[in-house]
């Protein structure tokens, strides 16, 4: 199966799009891709070429004295940024402290804020989270969260002075694509700040959904690397984002309960035959 | 007795950067981090900060991660 797409052709589509405004920089990609789940790096690095992501998430863990390989030197290699998170973090006070260790790690101030309340679903504590957010965005960091799919708790993490917001659609690795369109759109509408679907796509086809419901973006990570073909699943992601977007500016027809024709009934033939 | 990334080591006294030197890391490496007894120690004083009995320290690197 041909995973190459052809960059002069997806640059011929004639699209009028605003530039994709994050935490003050002007990014090209709409599609952030989380590094964890992918078996090698190398596989990892050429996920990141086919899904053109600019930004790639990281964590912290533990010295590993066995671990082989540079995960900093391969991600430095791709050149794409890096949005460390706090994932593992059950209370605000471990994931600031987390933040903090980020920033002196990698030398960013940009988190990807996860505050979760329990190891089965990995849903955001949402009390925890906005004391978080709040501690972090007073210390200088951009901070993205990981929220609910809660407009109120969106809102909130918006009037704190969080970068973005960024909703579930399902929970983290669940695959369950997203389960409450409805409470996107609702954030999309009334959001000052970008919106990208964060945890739950499963598929190409969800990560399309997510954009044509007006998400600015979409930050993917075991879709792509628990994915049979995780290199042809992020170029199939990538397309998804782009197609859901195109899809969103273009705006889609509203749904009817019965058919309407798309060929003209004037000028329809007379086929009757004549009566015997 | 200091305790590095929770197991006990026999090395009171240690700076932060010996104790990352004993985990085969380069303190100047990117993507690492210290925090002795759940407070982050800034880079700057590694070279200096020595760890006490009892302290805690925990040694992070980069890891793949969503």
């Amino acid at each position: 199966m041909a995973t190459e797409t052809d960059p002069d052709r997806t640059e011929q589509i004639p699209v009028t799009d605003t530039p994709f405004e994050l935490g003050g920089r002007t990014l090209r990609s709409r599609l952030i891709l989380g590094t964890g789940g992918f078996k090698r790096l190398e596989t990892l690095a050429e996920a990141i070429r086919a899904t053109r992501a600019e930004f790639v998430t990281i964590a912290l863990r533990r010295i590993d004295p066995q671990a082989r390989g540079s995960l900093t030197d391969v991600l430095d290699e791709c050149g794409v940024e890096l949005l460390p998170n706090t994932a593992g973090c059950f209370t605000a006070r471990d994931a600031v402290v987390t933040a903090k260790l980020a920033r002196e790690a990698f030398g960013t101030d940009w988190v990807k804020l996860e505050v979760i309340g329990d190891d089965r679903t990995l849903l955001p504590d949402a009390p925890e989270l906005l004391l978080a957010a709040e501690e972090l965005v007073d210390d200088g960091f951009t901070v993205l969260p990981y929220t609910n799919d809660d407009p109120i708790l969106a809102r909130r993490l918006e009037d704190i002075g969080c970068a973005a917001v960024m909703p579930l659609g399902s929970p983290i690795g669940s695959g369950m694509g997203i389960r409450n369109p409805y409470n996107i759109s609702l954030i999309v509408e009334r959001a000052g700040v970008p919106v990208i679907l964060d945890a739950g796509v499963g598929t190409a086809s969800d990560a399309a959904l997510a954009m044509e419901l007006g998400c600015d973006g979409v930050l993917c990570a075991s879709a792509i690397a628990r994915a049979h073909d995780p290199v042809a699943m992020a170029h199939a992601i990538r397309a998804a984002v782009e197609a859901g977007r195109l899809a969103r500016g273009a705006g889609r027809i509203p749904r009817r309960l019965h058919a309407e024709a798309s060929t003209p009934d004037e000028g329809l033939a007379d086929l009757t035959p004549p009566a015997r | 007795m200091i305790y590095v990334n929770g197991e006990p080591h026999e090395r009171d006294g240690a700076t932060i950067t010996e104790l990352l030197a004993d985990l085969g890391v380069e303190a100047r490496a990117r993507g690492v981090a210290v925090a002795v007894d759940g407070e982050v120690v800034p880079r700057a004083e590694w070279d200096d900060r020595r760890i006490n009995e009892g302290e805690r320290v925990e040694a992070l690197s980069a890891m793949q991660g969503g």
